[in-house]
């Protein structure tokens, strides 16, 4: 039963020379919405939205479909790699590709590349180039055959982490003996909604105005109740394709809001399959002519915001007894709510503001099955005596690779002194 | 309508030896690409096996009416991707039926260079970086942009994603595709600063194989945008103001500064590109001066600089050369609309030929 749950360590893809070129997932799924819409005749406003494949007028779109998913295995030994990186915001994904002459194992056998960082505000112009290390490959889903994405971080020509490379401290993190040791387990709950291009309102609402209040919209089926379900699971898809460790997908209470789990994930294997689905979502997006957005509080008022929540156990956790485990964890986080605050998110005081199944964001609180806390730990966690705790703090738009580090760091390696650690516990009326 | 596509899509093969050759040449402008196609009986992989053929030069402004034969020399194969099987694109240049290459020709010269002994045996290599804007259909206003207004200002679009951000990503796809499949080496591609704009590269390519690529990847990719319905236009600054224009990078290396204590001989060049930087921007394409401002990652069209990782200098010399000591350095003046004849040959001619 372990097994089961224990996450798999292979997410490195192994592309062996031999194996056989599959066509991506989405490719037939891409073909068959845009016959729909060839047969229509002209697109339509009653599809919830259309191929974005920019159209023909002479109904030939069907030959650049051919040469978008042209399997080039016969002709060539040659392969595309897509280097993902974000970018000066912190949120902003950026890619490019290149073609690669020989079949290769693991990211240590690509070669390092490099871009122009002032372009993305991460450079000066007289001295640009910023270099990219791949860290992790996934399977292309938007090219097939042997092609493949890469996770990239970035570096100065010296060699230094660059500011805005968030992975490179998690990974220090994550290397230490005491952390290894404990085997973090991540479970990342990314929300996201969708917003009609060109407006920016969300999808499915009318424009100039509002969507009956919430209620009906959370896991809901209808027309009237559920907006863009086809970029939802042609995500799901695409990321089980790719090698993401995508366990499973919902509607949101907001409607045109949705989310989808990573996980069980090891270390910083979250951080990357984060970063990942967050780019072949974006992607999905961009093809359906829809606008992603990771804001956590995309409207003002009765409606929810978007999360992250960040489930996550260590060995110790798991094991029999794990419980006190989880108190002293959550011990430690009380007495580090400010910093773990500052770094779950720009925006997230909109969000976190006790209403909507939030906890306020100057409080910290934590309890068994319930959402207004800042930590929640669930019911049957308490039953068996072990489990893992769910932080309910991170904004949607959050860097995996900080939260991720933080929280193994405040509750592994961080040791409170013990009249601090006396005080919280009293406070949190916690027996450790 | 699908009977029309099951008609493009047959497989000759099945039924017959022949193939089709479709013959590709530049135009009288030096940047408008034609074609015809023929039937050949079977096969062919050697350029120098296909007929030679001919064209109507009174329609493309090469020759008068009354005199109006060019003739087409097929000079480079490469596999057709649009009919596929074992159909071919054949890359030409144009002559006087008297044999002479008649003056929009720019690949004889070109070639001429190529030849010359001490320029063969510095095995000169070229990496291509075409850029170039996806426009609306009739309005001839970049993709993505709105009818009569403009996008947010650059900052967000440069290898961008998402439906806000990155417009006509399947024409590059496709292109990508189809050209790796035509044999032609393109290496990469990302999208580019200005919201419409993007570029691929083409390379390392050896002396005069470096224009063939680009000029049959051109083609695919006017072949493709017209399927996709927008123009593809390489006019280096298609919209004045705070957006960047398009360039076509060319980086350049020879054997000698490939090798050790190669990094002595590339400064040499850049010394000989500074004496000669009007002779050359003459050569690098119309209406250059619009783009090569001194703004928007360009240095000014008037002075001639250099520098390592500096992207508003006329050559840039990348931090992995200087840091070993041999390697490759890039000219950034050539505009989107350079003739990759030209520039690659006159490169090759002032670095390793001229002698000041």
């Amino acid at each position: 039963m372990a097994q089961i749950l224990a996450p798999s360590s292979q997410w490195q893809m192994r592309i062996a020379r031999n194996s056989a070129p599959a066509s991506p997932m989405t490719a037939k799924m891409w073909s068959s919405l845009v016959l729909k819409q060839n047969k229509k005749g002209t697109a339509k406003s009653s599809a919830k939205f259309r191929v974005f494949a920019v159209k023909s007028e002479n109904g030939t779109i069907n030959r650049m479909e051919d040469l978008l998913n042209l399997d080039l295995t016969p002709y060539t030994d040659s392969f595309i790699a897509e280097y993902i990186w974000i970018g000066g915001s912190g949120i902003d994904l950026r890619s490019k590709s290149r073609t690669i002459s020989k079949p290769i194992e693991h990211p240590s056998e690509l070669p390092k590349w490099n871009y122009d960082g002032s372009s993305t505000g991460q450079a000066p112009g007289e001295d640009s180039e910023v270099i990219l290390y791949p860290q992790a490959i996934f399977k292309d889903p938007f090219r097939g055959g042997n092609n493949i994405l890469v996770m990239c971080d970035t570096y100065t020509p010296q060699g230094e982490p660059i500011p805005t490379n968030k992975r490179h401290r998690a990974a220090e993190i994550f290397s230490n003996k005491k952390v290894v040791d404990e085997v973090p387990w991540f479970g990342i709950e990314q929300e996201y909604t969708l917003l009609q291009t060109n407006v920016k309102w969300p999808l499915g609402w009318p424009v100039g105005g509002y969507p009956g209040p919430q209620g009906p919209y959370y896991c809901a089926a209808g027309a009237d109740k559920s907006f863009g379900r086809d970029i939802s699971d042609a995500h799901y898809k695409a990321c089980l394709y790719a090698g993401v460790n995508v366990s499973g997908t919902n509607g949101e209470v907001m409607p045109g809001q949705w989310e989808y789990q990573v996980g069980p994930s090891v270390g910083i294997d979250a951080g990357d399959h984060i970063w990942i689905s967050r780019y072949i979502l974006e992607r999905i997006t961009e093809q359906a002519g829809v606008v992603l957005s990771l804001d956590p509080k995309p409207i003002e008022g009765d409606w929810n915001g978007a999360g992250c929540h960040t489930n996550y156990s260590t060995k110790t956790m798991r094991e029999e007894g794990g419980y006190e485990a989880i108190k002293k964890a959550i011990l430690n986080l009380s007495l580090r709510h400010k910093e773990h605050i500052s770094a779950y998110g720009e925006g997230n005081e909109r969000r976190l503001t006790g209403k909507h199944e939030t906890a306020s964001i100057d409080t910290f609180s934590w309890g068994v099955a319930n959402r207004g806390c800042s930590i929640r730990v669930g019911r049957e966690t308490e039953k068996q005596g072990k489990g893992y705790l769910e932080d309910r703090r991170p904004a949607s738009n959050m860097d995996p690779y900080v939260v991720t580090g933080l929280l193994a760091e405040t509750t592994i390696l961080y040791e409170p002194s013990l009249e601090a650690e006396a005080l919280a516990a009293q406070k949190l009326s916690l027996n450790v | 309508m699908s009977l029309l596509n099951d008609l493009i899509n047959i497989n000759l093969s099945d039924s017959s030896e022949k193939i089709i050759a479709e013959y590709l040449w530049i135009g009288g402008s030096g940047m408008d690409l034609r074609s015809k196609a023929r039937t050949l009986p079977g096969p062919v992989t050697d350029p120098a096996k296909l007929p030679k053929w001919n064209y109507d030069g009174s329609s493309t402004g090469q020759a008068p009416g009354d005199d109006s034969e060019v003739i087409l020399y097929p000079q480079s194969i490469f596999k057709d991707p649009f009919r596929k099987g074992n159909n071919i694109l054949v890359m030409c240049d144009a002559y006087t039926p008297a044999g002479e290459p008649i003056p929009t020709n720019k690949r004889f010269n070109a070639a001429q260079i190529f030849s010359n002994p001490a320029v063969a045996a510095e095995v000169p290599w070229y990496g291509i970086e075409q850029e170039y804007t996806l426009l609306q259909k009739d309005i001839n206003w970049p993709l993505g942009w709105p009818v009569g207004g403009f996008p947010g200002p650059q900052g967000p679009y440069y290898c961008g994603v998402g439906a806000d951000k990155s417009f006509g990503r399947d024409v590059v796809d496709a292109h990508y595709k189809a050209c790796l499949y035509a044999g032609i080496n393109i290496s990469g591609i990302n999208g580019e600063v200005m919201p419409g704009q993007w570029e691929f590269q083409v390379g390392p390519s050896v002396g005069i194989s470096a224009g063939d690529e680009v000029w049959v990847a051109r083609y695919i990719l006017e072949r493709i945008a017209e399927i996709a319905g927008v123009v593809v236009s390489f006019d280096p600054k298609p919209i004045p103001g705070d957006w960047n224009g398009a360039g076509a990078h060319t980086n350049y290396s020879t054997k000698s500064m490939r090798n050790e204590g190669g990094i002595a001989v590339i400064k040499k060049a850049i010394e000989k590109l500074g004496l000669r930087h009007k002779e050359h921007i003459a050569a690098y394409g119309e209406g250059n001066e619009r783009r090569l401002t001194g703004r928007h990652e360009t240095a000014d069209i008037h002075t001639f600089s250099w520098g390592v990782a500096n992207r508003g200098a006329s050559i840039r010399v990348g931090r992995d050369t200087e840091k070993e000591g041999k390697g490759y350095f890039e000219d950034r003046r050539p505009a989107s609309n350079m003739d990759p004849y030209v520039v690659t040959s006159m490169i090759a001619e002032t670095t390793i030929l001229w002698k000041p």
